[in-house]
């Protein structure tokens, strides 16, 4: 499976591609921000994306806006510092799958990972 | 300062660096901090906006965020490196974000965050805006929070009750 991992800070993305790699998943692209994923969308083709919220030059929720405008059914999992129930209702709005605010065990991403991918196979 | 402001960031950071770290923190008793020099070297700024503005600083000794980053990225790190600012930057912004989302009544935005490595060097702020440091001590050393913000929300229902 491809994922595309849309986060500003290296050190997340490591820690995420860990994760990812303890699950089997090993082909995964990085991005820094919302408009480097848009950038790496098309050559790339990801079949789950984990973003970040705040990022420089374009954050996550204007990035998954834009991704919704081309593509309505791959799984998005929004990870990010944003609590508040009202932020998490915006992303949900937004086109985001599933919801992991940090900071996370890797048990609980690994679980938001499995229950979305099983709710898009479903779906 | 309102404790409503303060307490949040007691249970972010402990919160942050068990489940990150696995390293419990210990919180000292918070005091008002008059200058503007940092307390120690290495700084990871983050600021807010919206009904809550200022900036937050988590303040920490070289050696104790050389041990801290280690812990975080799984490896030896020089302060030199970008991987060094960009874990702790990524540490404040857990600690910031996990904060604003534990306040009662208040909307804030918090940016992206910057890192500063020296000695006494100075985050400036604005004029009238308290900052209060909250002492933590880990087993890989001291650190402080620095949380420098006002309630502007709370500001304006005042000035607009004058008026």
């Amino acid at each position: 499976m491809k994922i595309l991992l849309v986060e500003d800070s290296k050190t997340m993305r490591n820690i995420e591609k860990s994760v990812l790699a303890q699950l089997g998943y090993t082909e995964v692209e990085e991005a820094v921000d919302g408009q480097d994923a848009l950038k790496k969308l098309s050559d790339f083709q990801p079949e789950l994306l984990l973003v970040d919220w705040n990022m420089p030059n374009m954050d996550g929720l204007s990035f998954v806006k834009a991704y919704r405008q081309m593509n309505k059914a791959t799984p998005v999992i929004m990870v990010t510092t944003e609590s508040e129930k009202a932020r998490v209702v915006e992303a949900i709005k937004a086109g985001v799958n599933n919801y992991v605010v940090k900071p996370f065990t890797p048990d609980l991403l690994s679980q938001r990972i499995n229950e979305t991918l099983e709710k898009c196979k479903a779906a | 300062m309102d404790p409503n402001l303060i307490t949040p960031f007691m249970q972010s950071v402990q919160n942050v660096f068990s489940t990150m770290l696995q390293l419990p923190v210990e919180i000292g008793e918070p005091a008002v901090k008059a200058d503007a020099a940092t307390t120690y070297d290495v700084s990871g700024i983050i600021g807010m906006s919206g009904d809550v503005v200022g900036a937050v600083v988590l303040s920490f000794p070289k050696e104790t965020a050389e041990r801290i980053v280690a812990l975080f990225t799984g490896q030896d790190t020089s302060p030199e490196d970008e991987d060094f600012a960009d874990a702790i930057g990524e540490l404040v912004n857990m600690v910031a974000g996990g904060a604003k989302g534990m306040f009662q009544k208040r909307q804030a935005s918090i940016s992206c965050p910057s890192v500063v490595i020296g000695k006494s060097h100075i985050v400036s702020r604005p004029k009238g805006v308290p900052c209060i440091s909250i002492p933590c001590e880990t087993d890989c050393g001291s650190l402080c929070i620095e949380v420098g913000i006002r309630d502007a929300a709370a500001d304006e229902e005042v000035q607009s009750q004058a008026a």
